[in-house]
């Protein structure tokens, strides 16, 4: 079931949550609601349930407007950021819950307990009591329980946050094979940027109740729309130099750059990641000098900071194994950095009156 | 002294021994030394004479009266209790931290206060009782006297006990009973009152043994009528005024086996229920 979010807007007092947001989600797709907290992603995902209404706005299941319908009329799955499991009822009694408020047969209901309860790998703790279980089990125990009722979609309000790097990368993995197993449309809310890229098919990228980005994981993570956008993906280097005639100028960097031809200079802001910074032991006419700060290999690519003393920069540099072990860097040494590439922003023109 | 193994670990926090002194010697003089005194008087008297003065029909009646009363009065509490928590806790309205500061008034208010208060709400031209009366409802010198003043003594132990879990019962369970399809009545009933289960037994124990033993404010509601409105309490008392000492510390025995019983049997059902909230 496909859902449409349309000019929706929210505010908690004198907190906007969300203002003006519209969104697909096309059915059957794994998206995430990536940004960080205060960004509105909850207060969506909130609304969808509808959990949350609305101050102004539509929300749309395929064609149908469920603005105005309760959440226990939306059959919606929810799987809350500290599960919210029943203390007082077993795990099967947990899982059942839905299935006997609806007054399911209590055969059919037993059985579909059981099947839930093997999808999530719970079969032999059916008797237990949620404080008897680990944080992964009972997460798996609240996504069983908001299964139940066969939901036209599922939503999970930071559904790893709570558990340890292991769990989490293993819940990840698993939740995803079910989604391709099931189909079912699913949103979820996540401030990790890595889970958000590893599980969805879809990101929408939130901040100050806006949504800045939305597209596929390689999209957003190749083309940034905007400055937040690149600096909320993680670790970048920020240059702040000049653009003019087709060109970018960043101390001693230059880079092409179609997007500004005019003769006249403007400010801009390049962001570069790690991984596209070159470290070289020559020095070339547009190579930044730079000493060797920190060396960790610990990890699929070798990490490097470097600090450029000329403009009292520090950079971050990913260098791949291999060109490592060539270049065989030791804290303290001076190298040349340049940048394959740069994502250069401009802030809107400041007109003079 | 120990095998060397077993070497002492030293707690992080000072003062376990002197902690464990006052504590014991706390026991030992308020508790212990008293309830032994009364056993120890009770054995003055040989068995005959023990089933005389606590197992007379006129004691029998006494402690139905008590036991009976403080029961009916503790399930109205748990009623009454958990409507005056949920409303403090749950909704906001002008006079609500009055209405909080008010609950504690019983615990402070004395008893015999609250007897002469509320005999003379319900005597025949009380503000009460010129209405009731007249419709055969005696609010005074009778058991619903005694049931009264014990609902109002014992309501304060069982808000205070459901106020503070109700507060800390996360807000998502009900959403999530919301969101599997649960409507008002089925979040109520099958989520939020079985997880204040075991407050609602505490609450339900402490507002039954404030009725036992409560002796002051009974004495002016219930006209003390032997076989009628006589509770144990007032029994030992008259005990007291013949100088039967150990007459009077055998009524008190066994009222004190009973309220063992009784408390216990509660706490066994509350344990048995517990086993999720660890």
């Amino acid at each position: 079931m496909s859902i449409s979010i349309q000019n929706v807007s929210r505010r908690f007092g004198n907190f906007q949550a969300l203002s003006d947001v519209s969104l697909n989600v096309p059915s059957g797709s794994l998206t995430a609601l990536l940004g960080p907290s205060g960004s509105g992603k909850t207060t969506l995902l909130r609304i969808i349930a509808g959990l949350e209404t609305p101050d102004t706005g539509t929300v749309l299941f395929q064609e149908e407007d469920v603005t105005e319908k309760a959440a226990r009329d939306r059959e919606v799955g929810f799987v809350f950021q500290h599960y919210a499991l029943f203390r007082h009822m077993t795990v099967f009694e947990n899982v059942a819950f839905g299935l006997r408020v609806r007054k399911v047969a209590k055969d059919i209901a037993n059985a579909r307990v059981k099947e839930l309860l093997s999808l999530v790998r719970l079969e032999g703790l059916g008797n237990r009591f949620p404080s008897e279980l680990s944080g992964g089990q009972r997460q798996r125990v609240a996504l069983a329980r908001a299964l139940a009722m066969r939901p036209q979609m599922l939503l999970l309000d930071e559904p790893f946050g709570a558990l340890d790097a292991k769990v989490r990368q293993e819940l990840r993995t698993w939740l995803r094979k079910l989604h391709e197993e099931m189909h079912v449309t699913t949103v979820f809310v996540t401030h990790d940027q890595e889970e958000a890229f590893e599980m969805a098919d879809q990101v929408v990228v939130m901040n100050h109740g806006k949504i800045e980005q939305i597209g596929t994981p390689q999209d957003v993570f190749d083309h940034p729309a905007t400055p937040f956008v690149m600096d909320f993906l993680g670790n970048v280097n920020v240059f702040h130099g000049r653009v003019k005639a087709g060109r970018v100028e960043l101390g001693p960097f230059s880079l092409a750059y179609d997007a500004y031809t005019h003769e006249e200079p403007r400010n801009a802001t390049a962001y570069v990641r790690p991984h596209e910074l070159e470290i070289d032991r020559v020095a070339t006419a547009t190579s930044l000098a730079a000493r060797v700060l920190q060396v960790n290999p610990a990890g699929a690519v070798v990490k490097v900071r470097v600090f450029a003393e000329e403009y009292g920069v520090e950079l971050n540099i990913d260098l791949i194994r291999d060109r490592a072990a060539v270049l065989r860097l030791q804290s303290g040494d001076t190298v040349y950095v340049h940048p394959k590439t740069a994502r250069v922003f401009m802030p809107e023109p400041e007109y003079a009156i | 002294m120990g095998s060397p193994k077993h070497r002492r670990r030293s707690s992080p926090l000072p003062g376990f021994a002197s902690g464990l002194t006052v504590t014991v010697a706390y026991l030992g003089i308020l508790l212990i030394i008293p309830l032994g005194a009364c056993l120890i008087k009770t054995a003055s008297l040989d068995w005959p004479q023990f089933v005389a003065a606590a197992w007379s029909a006129r004691a029998r009646s006494a402690y139905f009266l008590t036991f009976s009363t403080s029961a009916i009065a503790a399930v109205i509490d748990v009623i009454l209790g958990t409507l005056l928590a949920w409303v403090l806790v749950r909704y906001e309205f002008p006079g609500r931290r009055l209405m909080d500061a008010v609950i504690d008034l019983p615990f402070a208010l004395p008893t015999a206060v609250a007897g002469l208060v509320y005999s003379s709400l319900y005597v025949k031209n009380g503000w009460f009782g010129q209405f009731l009366i007249p419709l055969g409802i005696q609010g005074s010198y009778s058991r619903l006297a005694i049931v009264l003043v014990l609902v109002f003594l014992g309501l304060p132990f069982v808000v205070r006990t459901i106020q503070p879990l109700l507060g800390s019962l996360e807000g998502d369970i009900e959403e999530a009973a919301a969101s599997l399809g649960a409507n008002r009545w089925q979040t109520f009933w099958r989520v939020i009152l079985p997880s204040l289960r075991p407050a609602l037994a505490t609450g339900f124990a402490l507002a039954f043994a404030r009725g036992l033993g409560e002796y002051g404010s009974v004495v002016f509601v219930s006209g003390n009528m032997p076989f009628k409105t006589e509770i144990a309490p007032v029994l030992i008392v008259q005990k007291l005024d013949e100088y039967s000492y150990p007459e009077a510390t055998a009524i008190a025995v066994v009222l004190l086996a009973g309220s063992l019983l009784a408390l216990g049997l509660i706490s066994w059902l509350e344990a048995r229920n517990r086993r999720y909230a660890s």
